[in-house]
């Protein structure tokens, strides 16, 4: 063995490189990948950020996702957002998150009001997902947190309110990651 | 009476532990003992009827066997080794399919027996129309098919996957009296193969800011999830194979994301959709579910791996011991945090505990088999496994994990099973005694129906 090759391999074993690790092919693809415009890549992510990043055009209230709800939500999701055996429960909590039997709801559990958007979005109603305009899934995020005493009946939701809502339980959460991060 | 004697002295030198646990080697030493293992093996049935002529001259030894077959099936007779499905009565493709846990061996799950949540189904997704997109705080955003992703270096990983709802029964009130499997298998283990998500992040050149991937799948829910960049550097990678065919529909065909050890949900299936960012998207399944409500009414988040876990598969609930004998215990472990480094059992409900022989090959983040011997003086009993994985966590008591994380947590559940043996020899699920919480009007509402 070369003295070079030597002191290669001893250096890979000194800073924990395994040459049988996956990290070992990093760069060493194919590069088999093709580019993709801004257009393309536009149109195919849906994703939804707490700040506001990637909410479309358009807007909606209360009284216009009542309607809505009424006819492509409420069969499974009942009354008011009460649930049923086949939806979950999305507003009227009544027990709060320490009693016996704690109500998980919009109002009572998420921490960002940008999460219904998305999820309506992409998933719902589950019978037909991707069904909904933009303007009804705004119509419908801002009935649920009328539903939840978050905003008023009459109180447009778009692209620039919709991240300023603050959810009641925003602060509930412990991020488990980053304390074990922290320790690691 | 006078032979059950006989076999209790012979076998007392080698109890290891209270109640008839016998060394784990006892299986594997040879000469004396065989006599003895011999005698008190459970009664063989055929023993009384190879008079039978069927027995001795089988009809199938007189006629052709059956012709080749393009794709094997299970025998007939094996038809109740089945996956137990619960959906959503309106949405069908909601809801999860257990993996028959209790009525298998060894520790690789055969791939129409791998465990399933969907939360909208199972699309039928043509390959040839099936991209990779690749973007967001990277150099170049990329698109892959499946046909690139073929082309390209591979690298396999026997690991479990367990659903981070599993065994959530155990947080009611009354014990659940399912099936061992149709209880805690949510959880299957598998050889998946595919290639390193490093190399894909490399090709892309990720951007100095770039924290965490989020994850999109191609199904009716389009669900999405956020993974840690760490994660997905280390040792995540995208599965074409599964046990060595390509991945079945309903786990994930054709690309599945793997994050070996972590909650089943991170490990997004029909995957066509990375987006890299600084921080996580807080979709619906980490934020409004897949979170843990604890009693002082805050909730753990991103609470990725798996902690070690043990269950006893035979016996276990169902099942009936045909008289006092010398049975295996057997079972499963796991850990989301490396490799099992030991299993205790106990058969005396946890005043004593004998080491478990664990079966090679002990693999990183993969179910792992235990067995030991033991001599069931036909008295009623608690039997118990409880893993240790190599970070020395130790599988906790349901007791414990109640009194530390609440009832409301309904993932994450991890704690001892117990099986009781009544004199019947009939094993069903307990709690401990001191877990006595069925005082209240309202036992029967079940934490564990709700798979939304």
């Amino acid at each position: 063995m070369k003295r070079q090759t030597l002191i290669l391999i001893l250096i890979l074993i000194a800073i924990g490189i395994n040459p049988d690790n996956a990290k070992s092919f990093q760069g060493h693809g194919p590069n088999l990948g093709y580019a993709v415009s801004s257009e393309e890549i536009a149109a195919w992510d849906t994703s939804v950020f707490p700040d506001g990043e990637g909410l479309p055009k358009g807007e909606g209230s209360a009284q216009s996702g009542e309607v809505l709800y009424k006819s492509r939500c409420i069969m499974c999701h009942g009354k008011n957002g009460l649930g049923t055996a086949t939806g979950v429960q999305l507003a009227g909590a009544q027990l709060d998150l320490t009693s016996e039997y704690p109500e998980q709801t919009i109002g009572s559990y998420w921490p960002y009001a940008t999460t219904l958007f998305d999820v309506i979005r992409r998933s719902m109603p589950m019978t037909a997902p991707g069904s909904l305009s933009d303007d009804e899934v705004y119509a419908l995020t801002a009935y649920l947190l009328f539903l939840n005493n978050i905003i008023d009946e009459y109180e447009v939701m778009d692209a620039s309110k919709l991240p300023k809502v603050r959810m009641p339980n925003e602060g509930g959460f412990i991020n488990i990651y980053k304390i074990e991060e922290t320790l690691r | 009476m006078k032979k059950d004697r006989k076999n209790d002295l012979s076998l007392k030198e080698h109890e290891v532990a209270g109640n008839g646990l016998l060394d784990r080697r006892l299986f594997l030493l040879r000469g004396i003992q065989l006599g003895v293992i011999a005698n008190i093996m459970p009664t063989n049935g055929f023993a009384k009827t190879t008079t039978d002529i069927d027995l001795i001259d089988p009809t199938w030894m007189h006629e052709p066997g059956e012709p080749f077959s393009i794709y094997g099936q299970p025998s007939a007779y094996e038809d109740d080794v089945v996956r137990f499905p619960v959906q959503n009565e309106i949405v069908p493709g909601n809801g999860v399919s257990w993996t028959p846990l209790h009525l298998m061996e060894g520790t690789i799950t055969p791939n129409g027996l791998h465990y399933e949540r969907h939360h909208n189904g199972v699309p039928k997704i043509n390959p040839k129309n099936h991209r990779l997109l690749i973007h967001g705080l990277v150099k170049k955003d990329l698109i892959f098919s499946i046909d690139d992703l073929l082309r390209y270096p591979m690298k396999s990983k026997i690991c479990f996957i367990e659903c981070g709802g599993n065994s959530n029964a155990g947080w009611n009130k009354q014990p659940s009296q399912s099936e061992a499997g149709y209880f805690n298998g949510l959880a299957s283990c598998s050889e998946w193969t595919g290639v390193p998500l490093s190399v894909l992040l490399a090709e892309v050149g990720l951007r100095k800011k770039s924290k965490w991937l989020v994850a999109e799948g191609a199904d009716a829910f389009a669900m999405q999830i956020s993974i840690p960049i760490e994660k997905a550097l280390d040792d995540a990678f995208l599965a074409l194979y599964q046990n060595g065919e390509r991945i079945r529909p309903e786990n994930g065909y054709p690309l599945r994301l793997i994050v070996p050890g972590w909650e089943g949900v991170l490990n997004v299936k029909w995957l066509r959709r990375l987006k890299v960012t600084n921080r996580p998207v807080m979709a619906r399944n980490e934020t409004s579910r897949y979170t843990e409500l604890q009693p002082s009414g805050k909730a753990r988040m991103f609470t990725f791996p798996i902690e070690a876990k043990s269950l006893i598969t035979s016996p276990s609930a169902h099942m009936i011991l045909k008289g006092p004998s010398l049975y295996q215990i057997t079972g499963l472990a796991w850990s989301g945090r490396g490799k099992i480094s030991k299993v205790e059992i106990s058969a005396d409900g946890g005043e004593t505990w004998a080491e478990a022989a664990l079966q090679e090959p002990i693999l990183d983040r993969s179910f792992t088999r235990f067995r030991l011997p033991w001599h069931w003086n036909g008295k009623p009993t608690v039997l118990k496994s409880r893993a240790i994985d190599e970070t020395g966590y130790v599988q906790p008591e349901r007791t414990e994990l109640v009194k530390k994380r609440g009832r409301h947590g309904f993932f994450h559940y991890n704690a001892i099973t117990n099986w009781h043996v009544d004199s019947d020899g009939f094993v069903s699920h307990v709690y401990d005694k001191n877990e006595n919480e069925t005082t209240d009007s309202d036992i029967n509402i079940n934490i564990d129906s709700d798979w939304d």
